[in-house]
């Protein structure tokens, strides 16, 4: 062995390293190959070993969630939401006398596991349903494989129309994009604005969705679109593009991104000196906008689904629920995590079965469900035709403006 | 014709405050390199931490001095990151470097990795993966420019940004001063050219190294502070972005050294700006990596390094 | 397997023709079809192997730090997305038709690959360690910047609906071809060459051996293979998205080829094996009842194991579980 270690005269081998490696034991042919069929057997043999223990009685869901990862925030909510739901419904006794028996899987933010993690949930774990994700990309990558196993596929708040287009097993709870441009377009009409500079994150599909309905929605209402500008998930420093927007003297500014960033650009644009209302969607939902952005984005307005002002009986039930459990106030993904699962809840109940087949038609079927995000009717493309809530803020919060329906 | 111009200024100005935060890593890089000969990966997340320092423990610095945002109570908070963040950097360099000083350079490369991404995922780990909202340690306003001036009023320069580019030239002269005037300075400058010579003229590498780390963190540190009073979003990954750009930097500069990195800094800060501004905001990345390449290819010695010959 | 690496690589397609089909459920009505989550993890240690030994011949056998392997991937992924999407059925709709045109998009990916590797290698291979590091991880982000920027391969969309071609059988054939051209180049003169290269430039430039020429040759052709595993990737996964291939996939893979010694294609294919199930055992951890909460936490942040893993693993045993470099030799 010391031969595979020689590197010269003075090499001098400590003791630990005179310990040969494995390598001298095995037989220098066919390693390789040997080697996997022994890992395999160990695979199959450690899975079967460490299975999940469940009743055989109970109503399995799979959730896949962006639990770590760049969309924790998003998937943490709507995952709170839903299991809130689930406990509530276990309480309750559940449905059709069987416990419900939540089973979520991180997907750590990342392409690929969606893929991964809704197998296993549905051959490993034999899911009757799937409820998630948040982000259209990872429900998109998801869907077909529940489509093609007939497993229903409920998602809280993927807006990009391609999510239902997989299958009619693929449903949502939210409106969709195109819905929410052409609803802040009309809204900036009505504002008598007549030009508008749009600030999108490329990095993010449901942001460039966004924009692009809401340019359609706003130039078919005579507006013009005086500037295009855009920036990546992630970016800190906004004040390039805002000087070039600041130069084409926009009426207002359309910025359909996510919060952490939205919050920044509120900022930095009131630093720059631009005194116009900033525009956005849901993406601005979320804890820290208000506290980094501070009253720079007072007066701005944006669309979302849910207001937890909302003095609706419901809302406020769900509201005090959720601070009780989780020691913090809602937002629209926790929310709509909340809704999704109680529709499928619902769901069961109608079908009276959790036949893949006869659920997902049920599912199809909601009409004027009154969910905390609104009241929910599935179209035939299986979106949620609901209203949209938009939002102002003021004051250190959110105010109700006005509910637009579809 | 005037808005244009005015437009460009503008430009130049956030590029310049942009600029003075690479410029300030890269010093860090710079240093380590001069004298270890290696890239130390996980430099931006020392800048990171210095923002995270200053998040937890800026509020109560901050009270120490009034209730709110305050120069004493912001100048309290540079401080204490650097500091925080300089003996951070001498425990990584403890812990995860010495041991592999006599190994080949890849080890040591494949473990700064480590450490890079340890303290990324770490800190999304303990920090939670949200951005966090840095606490106002001064106000920030737009400095007023007199109408009297013309066309230029129309300008935008934040205190913040003014506050950047000033800590950074009194820390990059206060840097100078340390590694020419003084006796560290001198060892310093002595192991980066040679380090057995140093060590026989009675020169302690090791506490030489661990003060280059130490320095190098420090700067790191107050780049992450005056940063989040620009930009006062902090999350675990911000050092990421913000390593690799002021790694170009140092490298365009000149790797080893200082003035290199401080040029190398604020010119990428330009031409980010110019390219958002005036290009498209996607080209961004690929056209400081681009400049990486082309400055690797043409002039791999940086614009002020020195040939180094390769002894054999 | 270095002595008859041809009667290997036969053997292994055979074995895999045969196991595909029994996994499959085709051979026997009490044999059932595999789990197809289990399938979907069998397919994924297919195509780790396929990246890692790829990597493996230019970090391990001739010593270059290539971070950008995923560019790589990303590059065959389209490609041979793009090809199948376009033309899948333009020599018919049979079985035969379209498996052919799913190998000549596997080729033109690796080949798609292969140039983007000949692009970024001919630069950066004047580079030494870090900086060939740190150009590898820029080349990737431009690469993923490119189709970040084209729409009609879904630019931050993702591009869906890829057919499903990708068996058992066609991942480890591959695999198995990529083995032993690796393991049959690193066993000829061109392998002298590679080691040469790693072990001191300078002395094998003195000695007439044109390292650029090694050099190149191995980044391609680990570059090709990468592409051919993007390939394979894109039409099991059905979807691929520009951000499925940056800096982290890159580690990954490095991580694999760090692990398991670089310099062993056994060694790198234990790590693959090893790298591909843990993320998998990790989940099953992080649902176990009994173990504290912040235990399972990290049980989910896979990335906080790894680095800790590649510190550790310098710190004590920087050639890997089977390295055959000394990388704990002093400097002379």
């Amino acid at each position: 062995m010391e031969a595979e270690n020689a590197e010269g005269p003075d090499w001098q081998l400590k003791p630990w390293e005179r310990i040969p490696s494995i390598r001298a034991f095995l037989p220098t042919s066919t390693l390789a190959m040997k080697k996997i069929p022994s890992f395999l057997a160990v695979l199959a043999f450690g899975f079967l070993f460490v299975g999940s223990a469940l009743r055989a009685d109970d109503i399995k869901v799979g959730e896949f969630a962006a639990l770590t990862g760049g969309s924790a925030s998003f998937g943490q909510s709507s995952h709170k939401g839903t299991e809130l739901a689930f406990d509530e419904l276990n309480a309750a006794g559940g449905v059709l006398g069987k416990k419900f028996k939540l089973i979520t899987e991180d997907d750590q933010s990342a392409a690929g596991q969606p893929a991964t993690i809704v197998r296993k949930l549905i051959s490993q774990d034999k899911v009757i349903a799937v409820l998630g994700e948040v982000r259209s990309s990872a429900t998109i990558e998801a869907a077909p494989i529940c489509q093609e196993n007939k497993i229903p596929l409920i998602s809280p708040a993927a807006t990009n129309p391609k999510v239902t287009e997989v299958g009619d097993y693929i449903s949502r709870v939210c409106f969709i994009d195109p819905f929410q441009g052409t609803v802040m377009a009309k809204f900036a009409l009505s504002k008598g604005w007549k030009k508008i500079a749009l600030l999108t994150d490329v990095k993010q599909d449901y942001s460039v969705g966004l924009a692009e309905f809401f340019s359609k929605g706003f130039t078919a209402g005579g507006g013009q679109i005086v500037k295009e500008q855009k920036y990546s998930t992630g970016d800190k420093d906004f004040k390039p593009q805002l000087t070039s927007i600041k130069a084409t003297k926009p009426d207002a500014i359309f910025i359909p991104g996510y919060y952490a960033e939205v919050a920044l650009i509120g900022k930095q644009a009131r630093l720059l000196g631009i005194k116009v209302p900033l525009l956005g969607g849901d993406g601005w939902v979320g804890d820290s906008l208000l506290k980094v952005a501070g009253n720079s984005l007072d007066g701005s307005c944006f669309s979302c689904h849910f207001s937890a002002e909302d003095k609706s009986e419901a809302v406020q039930e769900f509201v005090k629920k959720f601070k009780a459990k989780y020691n913090e106030v809602p937002d629209d993904m926790a929310a709509l995590g909340y809704d999704s699962a109680e529709i499928l809840a619902d769901a069961i109940k109608r079908a009276g079965t959790t036949d893949g087949d006869k659920l997902k038609t049920a599912i199809a079927e909601t009409k004027g469900y009154k969910g905390v995000t609104g009241v929910i009717t599935l179209d035939a493309q299986r979106n949620a035709s609901k209203p949209a809530v938009i939002l102002s803020i003021g004051g250190g919060g959110f105010h109700f403006e006005q509910t637009v329906a579809p | 014709m005037a808005d244009k111009l005015l437009e460009l200024l503008q430009q130049i100005i956030n590029g310049l405050s942009q600029g003075s935060i690479y410029a300030l890593i890269a010093l860090g890089y710079t240093m380590v390199f001069g004298v270890l000969r290696f890239i130390n990966f996980a430099h931006g997340d020392v800048y990171m931490l210095g923002a995270f320092v200053g998040f937890y423990l800026g509020p109560k610095a901050l009270k120490m001095f009034s209730d709110g945002p305050s120069y004493p109570g912001a100048a309290a908070v540079l401080l204490l990151a650097m500091v925080l963040c300089a003996i951070i950097g001498i425990i990584i360099e403890l812990l995860c470097y010495r041991p592999l000083r006599e190994r080949p350079k890849l080890t040591v490369l494949i473990t700064a990795i480590g450490v890079s991404l340890f303290l990324e995922n770490g800190g999304q780990f303990v920090f939670g993966a949200d951005p966090k909202s840095f606490p106002d340690v001064i106000t920030d306003r737009a400095l007023e420019i007199p109408e009297s001036w013309g066309k230029i009023s129309g300008l935008t320069i934040t205190v913040s940004q003014v506050l950047a580019f000033g800590v950074t030239l009194v820390l990059m002269f206060a840097l100078s001063h340390i590694v020419r005037k003084t006796k560290l300075g001198m060892a310093m400058r002595a192991l980066s050219f040679n380090p057995v010579a140093a060590q026989l003229m009675g020169i302690n590498i090791d506490v030489v190294i661990s003060f280059t780390f130490g320095l190098g963190s420090a700067l790191a540190g107050a780049a992450g502070i005056l940063t989040s009073i620009q930009q006062p979003s902090i999350d675990p990954l911000m050092g990421v972005n913000a390593g690799l750009k002021a790694f170009v930097a140092a490298v365009l500069g000149g790797i080893g050294n200082l003035q290199g990195a401080v040029l190398g800094g604020i010119l990428i800060g330009l031409v980010e700006a110019l390219v958002v501004g005036y290009v498209n905001p996607t080209y961004r990345d690929p056209i400081v990596f681009g400049v990486l390449i082309l400055i690797l290819l043409f002039k791999p010695t940086g614009l002020l390094g020195a040939s180094e010959r390769e002894k054999v | 397997m270095a002595q008859r690496p041809k009667l290997f690589l036969i053997l292994a397609v055979v074995v895999a023709a045969i196991a595909s089909h029994v996994l499959s459920g085709g051979a026997a009505p009490a044999i059932p079809a595999l789990n197809p989550y289990y399938y979907d993890v069998l397919i994924g240690i297919g195509i780790n192997i396929i990246l890692a030994v790829g990597l493996n011949l230019v970090n391990g056998y001739t010593g270059q730090f290539s971070l950008g392997h995923a560019g790589f991937m990303a590059a065959g992924a389209y490609a041979s997305a793009w090809l199948t999407l376009s033309y899948g059925y333009a020599l018919g709709s049979s079985g035969w038709a379209t498996t052919t045109i799913f190998i000549i998009a596997l080729f033109l990916g690796g080949v798609v690959a292969a140039v983007a590797g000949l692009i970024v290698g001919v630069p950066s291979l004047r580079l030494k360690g870090d900086y060939l590091a740190i150009v590898t991880l820029g080349f990737n982000e431009i690469i993923k910047g490119i189709i970040q920027n084209d729409d009609a391969l879904g630019a931050q969309r993702g591009l869906g609906g890829i057919a499903q071609h990708t068996t058992f059988f066609w991942t480890f054939a591959l695999a198995a071809v990529t083995i032993y051209v690796v393991v049959s180049l690193v066993n000829s003169t061109y392998g002298r060459g590679f080691l040469a290269v790693r072990d001191d430039e300078i002395a094998a430039e003195a000695m007439g051996i044109n390292t650029t020429k090694y050099k190149v040759l191995a980044f391609v052709l680990a570059a090709f293979f990468a592409g051919v595993a993007g390939g394979l990737y894109a039409h099991f996964k059905q979807f691929i998205h520009p951000e499925g291939f940056n800096f982290m996939k890159s580690v990954d893979v490095v991580v694999m080829v760090i692990l398991g010694g670089m310099g062993s294609t056994a060694g790198v294919c234990f790590a693959a094996v090893l790298l591909t199930i843990l993320p998998e055992l990790l989940r099953y951890v992080a649902h176990i009842e009994m173990l504290p909460e912040w235990l399972r936490h990290i049980a989910e942040n896979r990335m906080i194991i790894y680095s800790l893993l590649l510190i550790l693993l310098m710190l004590t045993r920087p050639q890997g579980l089977f390295g055959a470099v000394n990388l704990k030799r002093k400097k002379a």
